[in-house]
């Protein structure tokens, strides 16, 4: 057996939002709505329902509708496929709105799984050091 | 997905693109009629080269009047550390997506 068990990583961003849960559930379920603020898609908010994500990069996700709380909770799979282990990610996003007295506590959660990513990740990012260096530079001296 | 590291390099890859993204870091925020007047090609490709560095949540912009300015989220570039931060620094930046939409937005 594989000794290394998958690593497991959790993102969150808490936002609170000056407009009603329903209009945001709108923002979070409506493909046109979608596009202006994730990414092209072809979402449908069944649960089962199967979509893909796909970023002005040219990364195409692969999602899965697992969870669907009108106006309370938006959970799907949010994988990458991809040959290289380093940039294979499977992971779950769930969304989760709150009605507050000034409008809505939005919540997102990711939770990804990247077996035997880390090595992987430090080769890819030796490459790009130098790039990076001179970038931060050119940033930085913008303040 | 592909990492957020990934959407970073690859959308700073293209030069004309980077270049867009080093003024508005050297210069602070330009309109796009500003940054067209210097960037050797036109406003369509400009505004194509700004979107796709605002999805990568390295610009932000600003709508006053008919004009739309933009500046460097150079926040941005701190994703390159860790997965953690990566998706965290994605999120915002979505999220930050997510209230424009709703103020343009319908009740």
């Amino acid at each position: 057996m594989n000794a290394a068990s998958p690593e497991v990583l959790t993102a969150v961003v808490e936002r609170d939002i000056p407009h009603p849960p329903e209009k945001i559930w709108r923002a979070l379920t409506q493909p046109h709505l979608i596009e202006e603020w994730l990414m092209k898609n072809d979402f449908q908010p069944m649960v089962g329902h199967r979509f893909n994500l796909r970023g002005e990069w040219g990364g195409v996700l692969d999602c899965e509708v697992l969870t669907v709380e009108p106006n309370r909770k938006l959970v799907y799979t949010w994988n990458y496929e991809h040959a290289d282990a380093a940039y294979d990610l499977r992971s779950v996003v769930t969304l989760t709105l709150t009605p507050t007295s000034t409008g809505t506590h939005l919540r997102v959660e990711q939770a990804g799984f990247r077996p035997g990513q880390k090595q992987a990740y430090g080769g890819a990012k030796v490459g790009w050091q130098q790039f990076l260096e001179k970038l931060e530079q050119v940033a930085g001296r913008a303040d | 997905m592909e990492n957020i590291e990934d959407m970073l390099f690859k959308t700073l890859a293209d030069p004309t693109r980077r270049a867009i993204f080093e003024r508005l870091c050297r210069e602070g925020e330009q309109t796009v009629a500003a940054l067209t007047a210097r960037a050797g090609v036109s406003q369509p490709a400009v505004s194509k080269h700004l979107g796709v560095l605002k999805q990568a949540g390295l610009v932000r912009d600003r709508h006053e009047g008919r004009q739309t300015h933009y500046s460097a989220a150079r926040a941005a570039l701190a994703p390159l550390v860790d997965w953690t931060k990566q998706m965290t620094g994605f999120w915002e930046g979505r999220f930050d997506d997510l209230e424009d939409l709703l103020k343009r937005m319908d009740q």
